[in-house]
């Protein structure tokens, strides 16, 4: 779309060239591609509306046998009689488990990506960036092996640790269990959203004109004063939108939460206690046994997270468009 | 205290006092040391610990150090050289321990026989057995997947890039954004809703490819709008004036131009849905046995296959071990898509007009 208001618009091909009437083979050829490639972008308007509209008619279903009410039930039993579910439980430990990945994935990632563009020497740096772009690729239900069979392990001690010291505040107590808890969940997320907020946050490290940092550095700055002098603030929102891209990701990430945690349907205010669910686990640990209006109450919590999902990542690409010379679309 | 603590350096009025080069390696070791020393005294056995002590330790011993020798700027500048250097290292470790115990545990069972034979006759509980139905299934999901977004994503970038002004590209461009940050379950979910409960079909490798499809869309429209935007138009401009219509100039001058660059982003975007797990949960269903028809009856796929293994285990070693060598088959799958897409993007560079 650059290019079309760059340069002199070359002749729009359909209907404005009447005097190549003659040349009625050329026109049709042209008609049909113009037709084609419109009607692929069409589709995927019509495929998103589609997404919407059936999930929406599902999830109505569904609410409509709904003995309880629909966000604020702590309890999953579409099978009942009467049916009684509600995604409460849900939505918190969805919002827990992405908080938790945040808050350390966030920090560690922009330190990654300074250490890339600013510390690092150069080679090094160019091959920690590919080695980083190619983790990105990792699937996810790799990580979930990984975090069931060889992460899960190694917390023992670390839980007991935090036990000992935190326990009083109650959000870090401990009964003993396996660490299949939502703190767990945040961590192995954590992990997994780490490439792709580097990876992002290095473009835009990268893009910082040279001039602010030489100033800087010739006003006699350390290191660290050129960059939170020059480099944070004008990466700010480039990592702010990396963020929601990973945030985006930690929602919506199915199989690696399903198979860490071990779930029940109530609210734990331990994060180091096993309990809880996100949305997109609840969907695949009770797909299997769902009966006809189990998947439509799984299809209404799908609507939800659709929604959430949407919002942020929306608001990503919101800030991202506020900033045209980046596009972190193609990371 | 610009003098108060010179080394044996050349005295130098203009220059404040400076530690060495080792200084922060030195650190390091000691508190890597203290840190383990610690965890030894205390009866702590978990690398966690030690590691998150030492970490500790070599942030406020630079700091303390470099305070009182440098002054208080340097000594930040120091505290936030090593916080960088520790959030890589403890980002490195996770990502390093996940190759390493992928390859370390995938390579005991992952031979001639694992990758030719399905697990048709094979308990969950036993050795033996293998991931032939998996890859069969992955491949034919991947390809129908492909042979459907490939298409209509291609397309629609050229659109959105030759024709599209005006509200429609506006729309297409912004809903293209929207598609990209789609969950993989709810496209799943969506594809379950249609395809399986109102049209009442079963589930079958189509289903899984329809959902895949949705989410390779984007991601293909996205990188062949990228490249298209790279031809320069001067090629365009000299086409038209020979008097060469419209679509033949961007099937025989665009297209070639671009296609090494669009090469790269299709495989990446394979590369992504060839992992994808829960929309195959929900659609394919996973499956013990060879089925080589993609339209009917459920199917396996490697990503399912993993999950299969894991799920039903029971804690066996065997079942683990499969999951492993499924694990490490599908991360080379994915790398080598990588690489050979980097491999393209870079081989293709220099005739994309940059």
């Amino acid at each position: 779309m650059d290019i079309s208001t760059k340069v002199p618009p070359t002749p729009p091909s359909s209907d404005a060239e009447p005097q190549r009437a003659a040349r009625g083979a050329t026109r049709i050829g042209d008609r049909v591609f113009l037709g084609l490639s419109r009607g692929s972008g069409i589709f995927l308007l019509v495929l998103m509306a589609a997404i919407a509209v059936f999930l929406s008619y599902r999830a109505v279903l569904a609410i409509g046998e709904d003995e309880g009410n629909f966000f604020t039930t702590f309890e999953w039993n579409p099978t009942g009689n009467p049916p009684v579910f509600g995604i409460a439980v849900l939505a918190f430990g969805t919002i827990v488990s992405s908080v938790i990945a945040m808050a350390i994935a966030v920090p560690v990632a922009v330190g990654i990506a300074l250490f890339i563009t600013h510390y690092a020497p150069r080679k090094l740096g160019g091959t920690i960036a590919y080695v980083v772009d190619l983790l990105a690729a990792v699937p996810s239900i790799v990580y979930g092996l990984w975090g069931a069979l060889v992460l899960v392990p190694q917390l023992d001690g670390l839980y007991g640790w935090l036990n000992d010291y935190l326990g009083w505040t109650g959000i870090f107590e401990w009964q003993g269990g396996a660490p299949r808890s939502m703190l767990t969940v945040g961590i192995l997320l954590a992990i997994m959203i780490l490439p792709i907020i580097t990876n992002v946050s290095r473009e835009v490290f990268r893009q910082v004109p040279q001039m602010h940092e030489e100033a800087a550095l010739a006003l006699g700055a350390t290191r660290w004063e050129v960059i939170r002098m020059a480099v944070l603030p004008f990466g700010r929102s480039g990592v702010i939108s990396a963020s929601m891209l990973g945030l985006g990701r930690a929602l919506g990430e199915t199989m690696a939460v399903a198979m860490v945690l071990s779930s029940s349907f109530e609210i734990n205010l331990s994060l180091l206690d096993p309990g809880g669910g996100t949305f997109a686990q609840n969907i695949a640990s009770k797909f299997s046994e769902a009966t006809e209006i189990g998947r439509d109450a799984l299809i209404a919590s799908g609507l939800v997270l659709f929604v959430i999902t949407l919002l942020v990542n929306g608001a990503a690409r919101l800030i991202i468009a506020r900033r045209k010379e980046f596009s972190g679309a193609n990371a | 205290m610009s003098n108060a603590t010179l080394s044996q350096k050349r005295p130098s009025t203009l220059r404040a006092a400076s530690l060495p080069k080792w200084f922060g390696w030195a650190v390091a070791a000691g508190s890597v040391a203290l840190g383990l020393g610690i965890s030894t005294v205390a009866g702590l056995d978990s690398s966690i610990q030690w590691a998150l002590i030492a970490g500790l330790l070599f942030i406020v011993g630079t700091f303390g150090i470099a305070a009182r020798v440098e002054g208080k700027r340097q000594a930040k500048d120091r505290v936030a050289t090593s916080l960088v250097w520790v959030a890589f290292l403890f980002a490195v470790i996770p990502l390093a321990s996940l190759v390493y115990e992928t390859v370390k545990r995938g390579v005991k069972v992952l031979d001639g026989y694992f990758l030719s034979h399905s697990m048709g006759v094979v308990a969950t509980s036993e050795p033996g057995g293998g991931i032939y139905h998996a890859i069969l299934g992955t491949l034919e999901q991947v390809g129908l997947a492909a042979a459907i977004s490939v298409p209509v994503g291609v397309l629609t970038a050229i659109y959105l890039v030759e024709y599209g002004r005006g509200n429609l590209a506006k729309a297409v461009t912004f809903f293209v954004d929207v598609m990209t940050g789609i969950p993989s379950i709810v496209a799943g979910l969506f594809v379950l809703s249609t395809w399986i409960l109102v049209l009442g079909m079963g589930p079958s490798g189509f289903a899984g490819a329809m959902a895949l499809t949705i989410l390779m869309l984007p991601v293909v429209v996205r990188s062949t709008e990228e490249m298209l935007k790279l031809v320069p138009n001067e090629l365009r401009e000299a086409s038209l004036a020979l008097g060469v219509p419209k679509w033949r100039t961007i099937l025989k001058v665009v297209l070639p131009t671009a296609i090494g660059g669009i090469t790269t982003g299709v495989m990446l975007a394979v590369a992504r849905i060839a992992g994808e797990t829960a929309p195959v949960l929900l659609l394919v269903w996973g499956s013990n046995y060879i089925n080589a028809n993609p339209f009917a009856d459920p199917q396996a796929s490697l990503p399912m296959y993993i999950y299969l293994q894991f799920q039903q285990s029971g804690g066996s070693g065997a079942a683990y071990d499969r999951a492993w060598a499924a694990s490490l088959t599908l991360i080379a799958f994915i790398m080598i898509l990588n690489l050979a897409a980097r491999g393209i993007a870079h081989w293709k560079a220099p005739k994309s007009g940059r």
